[in-house]
């Protein structure tokens, strides 16, 4: 049953950097958008994302459920060492969830609009940065549970170079994600064509930030390239993410929509494989060389058994419901569009 | 400010705003889906725009929702970790069926709000009552996880170590059931009168007359209903309080001195000092009488439970007062509804009724947070009854008040922007919503 718990956590935090990330994506892209063309990309936008956002963020209240439940200690670790990027990250999410339903679903349409619009954008930018700083800093070693002083314990548990360019590297994914899922639920080509370009430039970003993170590894001794390149798991991954990256900008020269979508939905499984293949079970990396082990640190018996139990039956009926949703609402999906929505 | 402190406003000012917003998730769409179903079985209009003018609202309310119920799922841990790290494990598992619960609520909600014209019409209808029995089972699985913090089941507590864990029984606990059934009614009538009132102001100052007085009727009935049922659930509620945690029934009537044929207290002025109530009414012999069924029996009082284990009773008994009397003013105003309703047509039309409606629109939350109030700062100084102190669970992290300065902000304006919007729907119910060709589709 731990193994069961494990891929869902595994699966979820996936899930959440795909369509969450996407969704994230959307609206780093608009604030990279030119005044002229935001207009139409919102719209865009709000067509493709509008009817799964909420679905999409459920994912991330899955994988804390499985955290506290499954495996409290860890829940708890990082709820005390990374309290302050934590709140950061809730206000993220509390400011873009409000915008964006406000600006939707405001009965009148004026100057608030841009209040909302600002808001929105920045939140989309700031909360996956934030996301990334947390996940970068879980693998540093930075985290110091013995730490008394308040900058060791609260601050620097977080603040590392390192985490920082996992944060922009986060945010580089989001929008090269959402710029590729967009391409495909546009419907002039001029927009299409704006897309391609964001995708471009969002590859471009992921690149070099991944350099940098490498970069920062070295400098602030984060095994970043042992975990990768010591392993023939990680090895093949970063090496079909690599050959798929070659791909995609084939394809993105094409335009094929389906294709791109599997290609970088690939990639990003990819880069996520060979981050936590190495170091798994330990998700958490403490100072001083320190872990909590996702195979340790875990909760009674019983308490998995149930967890476990839960998570299936959950799937059981969510799943169907998930991919009918995402379908019926797909630009292609037939008759989709002759409704407004709402 | 100190942290501890502040943890703990911090704590109460985020569920605080939480149950606005979930009650409303919970109600809204069983509202909604019987305004769609007059629709579908009618072909009105009218029926129609109620139902779309609602789920607009309602989409705000949700997201507003779902961002401050993410934020408590991790306010849990950043406030009070020691707590979640033992508790976790332990009442974890109706939040576990919760995430299923929510998930399916929001891929119904999607299917909802988006599904105009695009599929078939009973299979849309269907997918909003879906959005609203999963928020009621989301409620009451979260409940019984608050249940269990009052009543704690499902371990063994040995030498500070917690053994012999099973989620189900902890789930399953002695609190659950009369904690839910109150919660899941007190919802329907917080929200009810809220929504009736609203509505009933825009009758009494007559305007789109046609379009308010189905809404009215819609959120009366439920409101009416559900506030008759009130009391009596809530008197089942004060029953098993006495039984489980005799200092909390004791803090909310202000009961200091053991005593057979004890008196009700209704209101006065708690003196924790002298240990007496000032200027209250004193009704001989009630209180053994609604706790035990007979007017001689003893109920314990403060005094049977040592110092260091009394909850605040100042306002653990003022916030008692508060919703029970508010309990009896919104079951005055729906006997007459309901009298209204099958005897005396004349008195729906008549302005009085809908005067009485509109001023109890805030009443029913306000009996919800005072309710909340109860059964919270009733449980202090205990975190998990008799286990675990609150003190003990909250964070080491110093500097909490900043962040509690922080949340206050952000929900208060939240608070804002929402009434704001609110207030902009309603206005402009004539423009969208009124006419009866406006099967037109509203875009945002
Ligand atoms: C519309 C709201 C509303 C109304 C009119 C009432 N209540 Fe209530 N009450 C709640 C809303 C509420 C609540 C907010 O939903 C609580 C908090 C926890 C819970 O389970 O329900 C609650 C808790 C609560 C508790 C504490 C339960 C516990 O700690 O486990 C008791 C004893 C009562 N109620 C009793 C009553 C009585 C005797 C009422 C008579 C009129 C009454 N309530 C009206
Ligand atoms: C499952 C549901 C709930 C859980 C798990 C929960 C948990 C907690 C926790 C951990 C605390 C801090 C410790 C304490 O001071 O007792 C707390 C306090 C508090 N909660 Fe709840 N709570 C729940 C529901 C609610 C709701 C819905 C409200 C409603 C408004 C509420 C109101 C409060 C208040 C007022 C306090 C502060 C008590 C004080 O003054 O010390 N709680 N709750
Ligand atoms: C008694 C108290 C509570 C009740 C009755 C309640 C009920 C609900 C309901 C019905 C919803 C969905 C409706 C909406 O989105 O507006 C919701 C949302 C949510 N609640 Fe609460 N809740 C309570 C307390 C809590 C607590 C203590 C937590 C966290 C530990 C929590 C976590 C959540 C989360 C994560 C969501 C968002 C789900 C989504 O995205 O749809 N709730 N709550």
């Amino acid at each position: 049953m731990l193994y069961v718990i494990i891929c869902f956590l595994w699966a979820s935090i996936w899930l959440y950097l795909l369509l969450g990330g996407a969704d994230f994506g959307a609206g780093i892209l608009e604030l990279f958008t030119s005044q002229n063309n935001r207009a139409k990309t919102r719209d865009t936008m709000y067509q493709a994302i509008g009817p799964v956002w909420e679905a999409n963020h459920m994912w991330l209240i899955i994988a804390i459920v499985i955290l506290f439940v499954g495996f409290p200690a860890i829940y708890t670790t990082m709820s005390i060492n990374m309290h302050i990027p934590l709140t950061v990250l809730l206000l993220g999410i509390i400011a873009r969830g409000t915008a964006f339903a406000f600006r939707h679903y405001d009965a009148v349409v004026d100057d608030w609009q841009v209040v909302y619009n600002r808001i929105f954008t920045w939140s989309s930018l700031i909360t996956p940065l934030f996301l990334g700083i947390i996940a970068g800093s879980t693998v540093s070693g930075t985290i110091d549970t013995q730490a008394t002083n308040f900058l060791d314990a609260y601050v620097f548990s977080w603040l590392s170079w390192f985490s920082v360019t996992v944060g922009l590297f986060t945010v580089a994914i989001c929008a090269f994600l959402a710029a590729i899922y967009l391409i495909g639920e546009t419907d002039t080509e001029d927009e299409k064509r704006r897309f391609i370009q964001k995708a471009r430039t969002a590859n471009i970003a992921a690149v070099v930030f991944g350099a940098m993170v490498f970069i920062a590894a070295q400098v602030e001794n984060v095994p970043l390239v042992e975990w990768i390149f010591g392993n023939a798991v990680g090895i093949t991954a970063i090496a079909a993410a690599s050959i798929s990256l070659f791909l995609l900008w084939y394809w993105l020269q094409k335009g094929k929509t389906q294709i791109l979508r599997v290609l970088a939905g690939f990639q990003v499984t990819m880069i996520l494989i060979t981050t936590t293949y190495k170091h798994f079970p330990n998700i958490v990396i403490l100072k001083g060389g320190g872990y909590l082990s996702l195979m340790e640190h875990h909760g009674h018996q019983k308490t998995l058994q149930a967890l476990g139990m839960a998570l299936l039956l959950g799937s059981v009926f969510i799943l169907p419901a998930l991919f009918y949703l995402i379908y019926s609402f797909q630009k292609k999906g037939g008759a989709a569009h002759q409704g407004q929505p709402h | 400010m100190n942290d501890f402190l502040a943890a703990r406003s911090q704590m109460a000012l985020s569920l605080g705003f939480h149950i606005v917003f979930s009650c409303i998730g919970m109600v809204m769409p069983f509202f909604m889906a019987v305004a769609h179903y007059y629709y579908l079985k009618t072909g009105k209009d009218v029926y129609k725009n109620v139902t779309k003018a609602w789920s607009k609202g309602v989409a705000i309310f949700f997201a507003t929702g779902a961002v401050s119920g993410t934020v408590l799922s991790f306010e849990l841990g950043l406030l009070w970790p020691t707590f979640m790290k033992h508790a976790g494990p332990i009442f974890g598992m109706p939040f576990s069926l919760e995430g299923t619960a929510f998930f399916i609520e929001a891929i119904a909600l999607g299917f909802f709000l988006y599904g105009w014209n695009r599929f078939n019409r009973w299979f849309h209808w269907f997918t909003g009552v879906v959005v609203g029995v999963s928020g009621l089972v989301s409620g009451i699985l979260v409940v019984a996880a608050n249940a269990w913090m009052n009543s704690p089941a499902g371990f063994d507590y040995l030498n500070g170590e917690y053994l012999n864990i099973d989620p189900i029984k902890a789930m399953f606990n002695d609190a659950w059931f009369s904690q839910a059934l109150h919660m899941c009614i007190a919802a329907f009538a917080a929200t009810g009168f809220a929504v009736a009132g609203v509505h009933a102001l825009m009758i009494v100052r007559g305007s789109h007359v046609a379009f308010h007085t189905k809404a009215f009727r819609i959120a009366a009935v439920f409101a009416a209903a559900a506030a008759i049922l009130q009391p009596l659930s809530g008197d089942l509620s004060a029953k098993d309080v006495a039984h489980r945690q005799p200092a909390k029934l004791a803090a909310m009537e202000a009961h200091f001195h053991t005593e057979k044929g004890a008196p009700l207290i209704i209101g006065g002025i708690p003196d924790e000092k002298n240990k007496k109530v000032d200027y209250a009414v004193k009704i001989p012999g009630l209180l053994s009488f609604m706790v035990a069924e007979d007017f001689n029996a003893e109920v314990k009082g403060l005094d049977a439970i040592p110092e260091e284990n009394h909850p605040p009773v100042a306002v653990t008994h003022y916030a008692f007062q508060v919703m029970v009397g508010l309990g009896m003013i919104m079951l005055l105003i729906s006997v007459l509804y309901f009298i209204g309703l099958w005897k005396k047509k004349q008195w729906l039309e008549s302005k009085w009724l809908l005067k009485l409606f509109v001023i109890a629109t805030p009443l029913g939350f306000i009996a919800v947070e005072a309710g909340w109030t109860v059964t919270e700062v009733g449980r202090q100084p205990w975190i998990i009854n008799g286990i675990m102190r609150t003190a003990d669970a909250v964070t080491p992290m110093p500097g909490i008040n900043y962040s509690f300065y922080l949340f206050s902000a952000v929900y208060i304006s939240l608070a804002v922007i929402v009434t704001f919007m609110l207030y902009r729907q309603i206005k402009m119910v004539g423009k969208l919503y009124d006419t009866p060709s406006s099967t037109f589709l509203i875009n945002h």
